[in-house]
């Protein structure tokens, strides 16, 4: 999966919404900056130069049943939504809400540090942080006159 | 249990808009994945709402429209950049017509884990009201 492709640092939020109503104003249709997901789940990625926060939405899955790993620059989150209990005489009417395994494997935008990655599943929303690894982070270097 | 099995969809769908017209919060409204089942005595509807609080959720039933609200506080992250998106934040709403009679004292809603499951007993059937005609 693509990935390394940076936006910049721009307030992506205020300048969204002003697009919005520059739009309303031409009328015009302007092409969306959301790319479409390659499996399941889809996934938004916050990077600034000490982390990254990977979130996705994974309503209706048990926290054991998410497996989450990292080896380098690779992150695999693989899961299990599990269809629903309902007693037996039940007619279905409709049925919409997909279930069963996934897998996805993403590239992340550096190296991260295993050890220190923290997941936190709330409502429905896996959000992943992502520490950059020590040693990938950018070094200074003081140039000295000879 | 149900008779085709669904895959996990990707994508989650927009509410349409009437042309000329706007969502009354600056935010998309999407309609959430639902799933409708019914046994003798209950209706059950269970919707997926990722990232709503169960005190965001508002549920109505006028005469035979059930309507379901859902809000979306979005909480980005301080101090990060969005670099890439593939999903949008946004609230739910659906309306469905129910066929059944509801007992309205006594519907149920859960909110657990982005999913919403509301249990609609029916109403019984000594409850409907019999109106007599007097001569007049």
């Amino acid at each position: 999966m693509m990935y390394r492709n940076y936006y910049g640092r721009s307030p992506w939020r205020d300048l969204e919404q002003f697009q919005r109503e520059m739009n309303r104003l031409f009328n015009t249709v302007a092409p969306s900056r959301l790319r479409s997901a390659t499996g399941y789940p889809a996934m938004n990625i916050w990077a600034n130069e000490e982390s990254a926060i990977i979130t996705a939405e994974l309503p209706g899955i048990h926290i054991e049943d998410i497996d989450i790993s990292i080896a380098g620059e690779t992150l695999t989150l693989k899961g299990d939504r599990k269809p629903e209990d309902l007693p037996e005489d039940a007619c279905c009417h409709r049925q919409e809400r997909g279930y069963g395994a996934f897998t996805r494997t993403i590239e992340l935008p550096f190296l991260v540090d295993a050890d220190k990655v923290k997941a936190v599943f709330n409502k429905g929303v896996l959000q992943m942080t992502l520490p950059r690894h020590e040693a990938d982070k950018p070094k200074k270097i003081t140039v000295k006159t000879a | 249990m149900a008779s085709k099995d669904k895959a996990l969809e990707v994508q989650k769908q927009e509410v349409p808009v009437p042309e000329g017209t706007e969502h009354v919060r600056n935010q998309r409204v999407y309609i959430p994945n639902t799933d409708i089942y019914e046994t003798d005595d209950k209706v059950f509807v269970i919707a997926d709402i990722p990232g709503v609080d169960e005190k965001a959720v508002d549920i109505t039933l006028e005469k035979s429209i059930l309507t379901i609200n859902g809000y979306v506080e979005p909480q980005p992250p301080e101090g990060y950049a969005l670099a890439y998106e593939e999903y949008e934040i946004g609230d739910y709403q659906r309306r469905f017509t129910l066929s059944t009679e509801i007992d309205r004292d006594n519907i149920q809603a859960v909110v657990k884990d982005g999913i919403l499951r509301l249990y609609l007993p029916k109403a019984k059937a000594a409850v409907t009201k019999k109106i007599s005609v007097k001569a007049g």
